[in-house]
């Protein structure tokens, strides 16, 4: 599914990533851990194709492609979801057009028909269940006036429609209190399937208790320097990031 | 380079896809202007002598007035002694049907889309269709006589309804207003004219179609619409023109008049050559629109501006009678090197007046925007109301936006609502909608059309998709 090796990543001057390797392999979730400034969103961004980041080392492979040699759009058509960390708000633009209009690029790059008005609202209103949305959000412009957590709501909804192969969500605990994370994380469990993997970018632990990785790695000064099961996050919750940086650096998954 | 910023190099060299020429033979008068030019273009109309007498003293009146300089709208001096005044299709003598007009007009007007067969047309619009300085079809004209309603060239109407023409004509815009309007008062060669009589509503839409094509002429229509009490009538204006180095001056007066309970919609989508992404070439558009609405009426505008290398109009109502209605709603785009200075006068006379403005300026590349409004409120317009709001929406970093509002509110019953803004499309929000599987183009168009829904959805049907995809085409090429 995603294959990362030796990946180097600078933003202007300042180099973030310093050699990731990362194997991702169908059906499974990937937990990224570490502190503030390890490169966790960077990471992310690199992945997704954002303006700004640039690749200085290493490659990245996506079902067999060259991911970095595709448009940020090409990757979403083939498949790449990123759950933003801040969704961005887009006055005027209804929330259903924009995520019709997605939809229907995903469904033509796959080959398929594009949805009409009728089908797609069949579609969206199924979806939404999943995360017990609120119908006026549809129709609302994207993300213009959400609360924290209806935006990160409304990005799993996305990834519901969508249906990805690969979801990296970026911090998608982050302002969410503890109900609303409950409902965000059992959407995504909904939508774990052995064809989707994730990657699960998080600071804290507690997003963990709910959706449980198949692996955690922790990432610090742009490496990966530790990885392991379910566990190790725990651990971290414990002994804090402070255990990990004064370890060596550790071999990657 | 970003690869949006190759996207735009791509498509900024995309052409101005009207742009071609049609090679058809014309009958141009040589250039310069003077008392004798405008007799010549009154007797070449066969025109009766209190026309010609209308044109020499609007001819006298803008000898003595000097070019406007207030706007904020930069070009090199316009020659009007460099220009001709009068430019008509020769095979053009006098049509009795659809099939008179000459072939390689229609076939221009097939290219443009406005078919002038009436029986392939399939949506209910009646067209006007006007090539350089002369009107050469109007369809559907049976169907609406039987309602009584007059829909045709103005050479025709001043030769059938001499009456209503001399009634109306000049009584919104008089020919002193401003130095284009007299100009055209003096000039102006043809164009439409409708009249809907008392209590008929107009069953379809009707069209005026103006295309520029002749080199080194000026155009000059001029529209009269006058709705009897209780009439109501949706009207829509397009317009093209070829591509040429050389500017091209366009000033049109349009005058709309709704008597008491008569609704009148006015729409206009804006397509004149821009000139190229250097600004050379294109369309100077100097236009004065205004309507009168008496008691009870309503008079709406609404524009989409993404044409002409200068937009120079403000389509104004004057709430004459109690009660009336007042809109104005439009989206107006400059990209490349050009520069509108747009938005409306709304003149509260008549007590419990309303009036709506809707301003939404869209600049691109180079392109400077301005937008200017009136909203005065006179003594006597007891409890008369204004909402204005005035958006703006910058791509790019090399444009501008800037925003003239006037308010002369001389009563204190009335109220007066003002709102502004300014945004920028971010990059996060192109990359948003990239990630979600849209083209930047797509996205640019997304975000766009957001911006100007609340005024597409006042455009009838049509038009309204025209409009978005005409936005789309002016705008191709702009993010960077």
């Amino acid at each position: 599914m995603l294959e990362i090796r030796d990946l180097h990543a600078a933003a202007g001057d300042r180099q973030i990533l310093n050699g990731i390797n990362l194997t991702v392999n169908a059906g499974e979730v990937h937990a990224i851990m570490g502190p503030n400034g390890s490169g966790k969103s960077t990471l992310a961004g690199v992945l997704a194709g954002r303006d700004g980041l640039e690749v200085t080392a290493g490659t990245v492979t996506f079902k067999g492609q060259d991911l970095l040699d595709l448009e940020p759009e090409e990757r979403a058509r083939e498949g790449l979801f990123l759950a933003f960390q801040y969704p961005v708000e887009i006055p005027g633009v209804n929330n259903a057009y924009l995520l019709k209009a997605g939809l229907n690029e995903v469904r033509k790059h796959r080959g398929e028909p594009e949805l009409d008005a009728m089908d797609f609202m069949t579609l969206i209103r199924e979806r939404m269940k999943l995360l017990e949305m609120d119908d006026t959000l549809l129709s609302r412009p994207v993300n213009e006036g959400f609360s924290g957590g209806e935006k990160k709501r409304n990005e799993i909804f996305q990834m519901a429609v969508l249906e990805p192969t690969l979801a990296i969500l970026d911090e998608t605990d982050s302002g969410l209190d503890i109900d609303a994370l409950k409902t965000v994380a059992g959407g995504v469990n909904a939508l774990r399937d052995p064809a989707r993997s994730m990657v699960v970018v998080t600071h804290y632990q507690r997003l963990l208790n709910y959706i449980v990785p198949d692996f955690v790695h922790v990432l610090s000064g742009g490496r990966i320097v530790k990885s392991g099961g379910k566990e190790l996050a725990l651990e971290l919750e414990e002994k804090g990031y402070g255990w990990i940086e004064t370890e060596p650096a550790a071999a990657s998954a | 380079m970003s690869t949006a910023t190759q996207t735009i190099e791509d498509l900024a060299k995309q052409e101005y896809k009207y742009g071609f020429v049609t090679d058809v033979e014309t009958e141009t008068i040589p250039v310069g202007l003077s008392e004798d030019v405008v007799r010549l273009i009154s007797s070449k109309k066969e025109e009766p002598e209190w026309l010609l007498e209308s044109r020499l003293t609007a001819f006298r009146i803008w000898s003595k007035m000097a070019e406007p300089e207030w706007h904020n709208v930069h070009y090199k001096p316009i020659d009007y002694q460099a220009i001709s005044y009068y430019a008509a299709p020769k095979k053009q003598v006098k049509l009795d049907s659809l099939d008179d007009v000459d072939p390689e007009v229609r076939a221009t007007f097939d290219k443009l889309g406005i078919s002038l067969d009436e029986q392939k047309r399939l949506s209910g619009v009646a067209v006007d269709a006007v090539f350089d300085s002369v009107s050469v079809a109007t369809t559907f004209k049976d169907t609406l006589a039987n309602l009584g309603i007059i829909f045709c060239s103005f050479s025709e109407a001043v030769r059938e309804h001499p009456e209503l023409v001399r009634q109306y004509l000049g009584s919104v815009v008089p020919h002193s207003d401003n130095f284009f309007a007299a100009l055209n008062a003096a000039v102006f060669s043809d164009g439409s004219f409708a009249y809907i009589p008392k209590g008929v509503k107009c069953p379809m839409e009707l069209s005026t179609y103006f295309r520029i094509n002749a080199a080194n002429t000026g155009q000059f229509e001029r529209t009269l619409l006058v709705a009897d009490e209780g009439a109501e009538v949706s009207y829509l204006e397009g317009c093209t023109a070829p591509q040429r180095d050389e500017n091209q001056l366009h000033a049109a007066v349009v005058e709309l008049v709704a008597l008491d309970n008569a609704t009148i919609k006015y729409s206009t989508v804006q397509n004149w050559y821009p000139g190229d992404e250097n600004g050379k070439g294109g369309i100077f558009n100097f236009v004065t629109k205004r309507g009168k609405a008496f008691t009870n009426a309503k008079v709406t505008w609404t524009q989409v501006e993404t044409g002409s290398a200068i937009t120079w109009k403000y389509p104004s109502c004057i709430l004459q009678g109690d009660n009336s209605v007042g809109e104005f709603y439009s989206v107006a785009v400059t990209n490349n090197c050009q520069q509108a200075d747009t938005g409306t006068k709304m003149i509260h006379l008549g007590k419990n007046t309303r009036s709506t403005i809707i301003s939404k300026g869209i600049s691109a590349g180079k392109g400077q925007n301005t937008y200017r409004g009136l909203v005065r409120i006179g003594k006597g317009a007891r409890g008369a109301r204004n909402f204005s709001q005035c958006d703006s929406l910058l791509i790019g970093d090399r444009c501008g936006a800037h925003t003239f509002p006037y308010l002369e509110v001389k009563n204190t019953s009335s109220q007066v609502e003002h709102e502004a803004s300014t945004s920028k499309i971010g990059e996060d929000q192109i990359f948003y909608c990239r990630q979600r599987g849209l083209s930047t183009e797509d996205a640019v168009n997304l975000i766009v059309n957001g911006f100007c829904k609340e005024v597409f959805r006042e455009l009838p049907m049509e038009f309204a998709v025209e409009a978005q995809k005409l936005l789309g085409i002016s705008l191709e090429g702009s993010v960077g």
